[in-house]
Parts: structure tokens; sequence; C-alpha cells
């Protein structure tokens, strides 16, 4: 059953067309792979869906329902949450307040106090963040802050989880562990949509993949079929 | 600020505190001077600018220009409907018209960011002040309106009113779930919209709680005055005045911008009364001195001696 779907999503920077008449689904439960080389229109495509950018044409929809035309924190409550390509956090506000805001706005109705500081505590731990609860978010290193944003995502109780780069920079051993998170974030029922250049890590955990090109998809697949697609490898390779 | 605890640590103290503070402040006008009278109630009306710009600006980083703005929207208020509205009518009045020019303004400009808010806000006090001109030029077909006459100490004790209430808000915003709000857009405006904040609405609203405080203290303030038009009414100093309390003070803590505008405010009277010629240049020295050396204000200087002090405490 399809969680996400797609259907001609255009969108233009100038007359340069960022993402133009892409059609896809993701479907409940699975972990949905994009790729693509720079300046493909992955990441326009996540603020299009996020609502960070509006839509020149094209629908988008979420269980079913178009959400084309909301504002960011209503997609946010709706069920959908995202972290960015370069991390955005809260640099001043302690690792718990950093997770405790997506629980008090994100969620559809609200968490009460005493329900949003239990959830931080668990959702810092889940991701390995409980030792740092009280530092301010500046203080952390890279994977940690990625990890951070990771929380703070779930805390507004998605169904669909956005992960932008997660892996981009990390060393191999915290590409790792990202990949061993991306999955048991996936076990909690949860489905997601990420954007990797990590071709090892993409390839080993996603169950399908979609590949743009100058804002067109141009295949979408099985890890394996996406690795023997003659068209995949000329756009990576050139011919 | 930690939401979920430490709330009520130490907090049971500073109640008591205040509510002492602010009854001997309510009792002044039995002991005091008339001077002393309004002396204070000029400190406090500068406490309460800035307290209230620091409410908005504080968390936000949305540097506001418009605190003269929504000041002059009082003062004009006080000074038509002050003769039809009892007293505290006219002053709620003052703040309300402040609070929902705050949303329309607010909502049409909080898509701005950065130095364009800021210039915007600064054009409000200006746009206000001439549009108010040309009416009372063209359809009224005066230059100035005189306002009622209200004794010191009634003056002075609605004043503190409105500090009460505001310093009450104030601390509210802080403690609630807004408060937090308001500080993950200041810190990463577009993290917390995907976090599920609604931006524009928490912005807009607070503006208009910031405004409406304005507002209220210009109505009551206009009362000292007795005769306004736009010029004196709407004065630019008042939207300087309050970010450079603000700054002296220090923004972390609650009680920053109110010991900084007190501070000033005292200082800037002391100064005016006993060195008129050098006020302005002893005034900008200290300034100066302040945003080189202290860029935390009084706070971050006071939370320096606290903790000097407790570790020679910790070392004997």
């Amino acid at each position: 059953m399809p969680i996400l779907e797609a259907e001609k999503v255009t969108k233009y920077f100038g007359g340069l067309a960022a993402v133009s008449n892409v059609d896809f689904r993701v479907d409940q439960g699975e972990i949905f792979g994009l790729i693509g080389p720079n300046g493909a229109g992955k990441t326009t495509l996540f603020n299009l869906i996020s609502a960070a950018l509006t839509l020149k044409s094209g629908v988008i929809k979420f269980k079913g329902k178009k959400i084309s035309g909301l504002k960011p924190h209503q997609i946010c409550r709706k069920g959908i949450a995202r972290t960015f390509q370069s991390v955005k956090i809260f640099p001043n506000m302690s690792v718990r307040d950093n997770v405790s805001l997506g629980a008090l706005f994100g969620t559809p109705t609200g968490m009460s106090a005493t329900s949003t500081a239990k959830e931080a505590a668990e959702l810092s731990e889940f991701v390995g963040l409980s030792a740092m609860s009280e530092l301010p978010a500046k203080d952390l290193i890279l994977v940690n802050q990625k990890r951070l944003e990771v929380a703070a995502a779930l805390a507004t109780k998605p169904e669909l989880l956005l992960l932008d780069e997660l892996m981009a920079g990390l060393t191999p051993t915290e590409t790792a562990e990202a990949m061993e998170l991306v999955t048991r974030i996936r076990d909690k029922g949860i489905t997601i949509f990420m954007i990797e250049h990590v071709m090892k890590a993409i390839m080993g955990v996603c169950d399908r993949i979609m590949v743009l090109h100058h804002g067109e998809k141009i295949a979408e697949g099985t890890p394996h079929e996406i690795t023997t697609s003659k068209k995949v490898i000329e756009v990576y390779l050139g011919e | 600020m930690d939401i979920t605890r430490g709330v009520f640590k130490m907090s049971r103290l500073w109640w008591l505190i205040s509510v002492i503070l602010l009854a001997l402040l309510a009792a002044f006008p039995l002991y005091g001077s008339a001077y002393n009278v309004i002396l204070i109630t000029a400190i406090i009306m500068f406490i309460v600018l800035t307290v209230s710009w620091a409410i908005f600006s504080g968390p936000t980083g949305y540097v506001s220009l418009a605190t003269a703005a929504f000041f002059g929207v009082g003062i004009y208020t006080m000074a038509v409907l002050g003769e039809q509205l009892p007293l505290l009518a006219a002053v709620a009045a003052g703040g309300l018209i402040s609070f929902i020019i705050a949303l329309i303004v607010g909502a049409i400009t909080l898509r701005l960011k950065g130095i364009y808010f800021i210039i915007f806000t600064f054009g409000l006090v200006e746009l206000i002040k001439h549009l108010l001109l040309y009416w009372e030029v063209t359809v009224t077909g005066t230059r100035g309106r005189f306002i009622v006459l209200i004794d010191n100490n009634t003056i002075f004790w609605v004043m503190l009113g409105i500090f009460t209430l505001l310093m009450l808000t104030s601390y509210f915003i802080r403690r609630s779930k807004y408060g937090l709000a308001l500080r993950s857009i200041g810190e990463n405006e577009e993290a917390a919209a995907h976090l599920g904040v609604n931006v524009n609405l928490v912005k807009v609203f607070t503006f208009g709680i910031s405004a409406f405080f304005m507002g209220a203290a210009g109505a009551i303030m206009a009362t000292r005055w007795t005769y306004v038009d736009p010029y004196v009414a709407f004065n630019v100093l008042f939207s300087f005045l309050p970010v450079l309390m603000a700054i002296f003070g220090g923004m972390g803590q609650l009680y920053g911008p109110v010991i900084g505008a007190a501070l000033f405010a005292y200082l800037e009277e002391k100064l005016l009364t006993v060195f008129p010629e050098y006020f302005m240049l002893t005034f900008g020295i200290i300034l100066v001195l302040f945003i080189v050396y202290l860029p935390d204000g009084l706070v971050g200087l006071i939370q320096r001696l606290v903790r000097r002090l407790r570790r020679q405490h910790a070392n004997t």
C-alpha cells in the first residue's frame, strides 16, 4: 500500500526545471532510496514533499490525501518528518530541548509536558545520546548532531521519515552505525525515504531505489536492478 | 531553559522576594516624595518597554524598532479616548489597538528577515506618525491634543500594574512550550517549522503581546504630558532605548532587561540632572564599554561573579 504518491511533480528555478514530471510512490514500511548526481533535484524533491518549497505543478499525496499546498508545520503534524543535508538543529538549546520541541509541536495533538519528557529520554536513548541530554547541541560532534536531528524528527511521531544524506561526512564505522539506526527506525514501523551518496549504504539498506538525473526520473527498482541498469551506469560513469 | 525540570526549584524564594518588593513599591507613593514617584514611574515605564521588547525580540532575534510606534499608538489612544473612557478602559484600549496593529503589521512583515525587518519596523514609526499628522491636519484641523490630567500617584499605580502583568506574562511565556518555540525560531526558524512549530502564528502573536504592553504603557504615560502632537507621541528614541537597555542588562535571563532598564533609566536621569553638558558623552562611553567588555550585559557580569564566588567557596 502506498504511503506517499507523487504525480507529475514539477518545480522550476527560473527557467531551469529542477524537478520535472516525476512520478513515484513509497510503500508503507519500506526503505526507499533516492540517488542521483549532484544537482539532480533530490533535495528539491524533499523540499517539495516537506513544503519547504511549493510545487509548480503536480500532486503529492500522503496516505491517499493531497498534501501539496500545506505549510511545513502542517506536513509535519500529518506524519512526515525530515532531516537536512546540512544539519539543522538548535545550537544553544540542550539535546533534551531539541528533541522535546518535536514532541510538543510536531505531533498531531501536541504532547503533555510529562509524556514529552519521557519521549525525549527514550529517543535520546534510541539514537545513543542519553549521556548528553544536558549539553547544548552545538557541543556535539557531527555524527551526534545528525543523530540528534533524527531523534527530534522521530519525536514528532512520523509515519514517514525523509532522511537527506544522513551518512554524508561520517567515518566508515559511523556509517555502519547509521545504517543500523535506519533499519531500527524501520523496525519501529516507520517508512523511510532517503537520499544518499554512499552507494554501499544505500544498496545495503534500501528495498527499492529511484534515480534522478537533471530533474527527471531515469530509473527505479531494486538495488540489484539499479546497479545493473545501463542508463544509471552511463549517468554515473559517462558513456 | 529547561521546561521539564527545575521549574519550581528556587522559584518559591524568587516569588516571595518579588511579592515583597512589589508590595514595597506599591506603597511607595505613601512615603516617597513627589519627585521620586515621578522618577520611579519613568523608570518602570522604561522597564515595561524593554521587557515587552525582549519578550519578542530576545528569543527570536528579530530586532524590532517599532517600539515607538506602539508606544505612540497608546499615547494617541489616550489623547483621543481619554475624555470619553474611564482611565483603565482607555489604557486597555491603548494596549488593544497596539495589539491589533501589531497583528496586522506582523502578518505582513514577519516574513522579512534580518536587516529588512529592522528597517521596516523603523519605518513603521514614521509611517504612523505621518498618517496621523495628515489626518489631524486635513480631517480634524488640529495639530495637537490636550490630555486628561491624572494625579501622579494614580499614574504610578497603573504603571506598576502594567509592569506586574507584563512580568507574569513574560515569566509564563518563558516557562511554557511557547517560550521554547520562540527560542527555536531564533536559533533555526526553518528547522522549527519542519518540527511542527507554526512559526508565523507564534511570531505574530508574540509580536502582538509585546505591542499590547507598549501601547498600554504609552496610554498611561500620556497623561503625564498634558499636550501631545504626533511628533511628541512618535519619538524614535523610544525605539532605540529599549534595545540599548536590553543589551545593557543582558537578555539571557528574565531579570536582565529589568535591571538593565532600571539602571539605565536611573543613570540617564541622574546624569542629565548632575552633568547636563556631559550627559550624552558619558552615556555613550558607558554603552561602548558595555558592548565591548560585557556582551552579555549586567546579567553576564552577575553570573560571572556568582560563579567565581562559588568556586572560592568550594576551594575553602
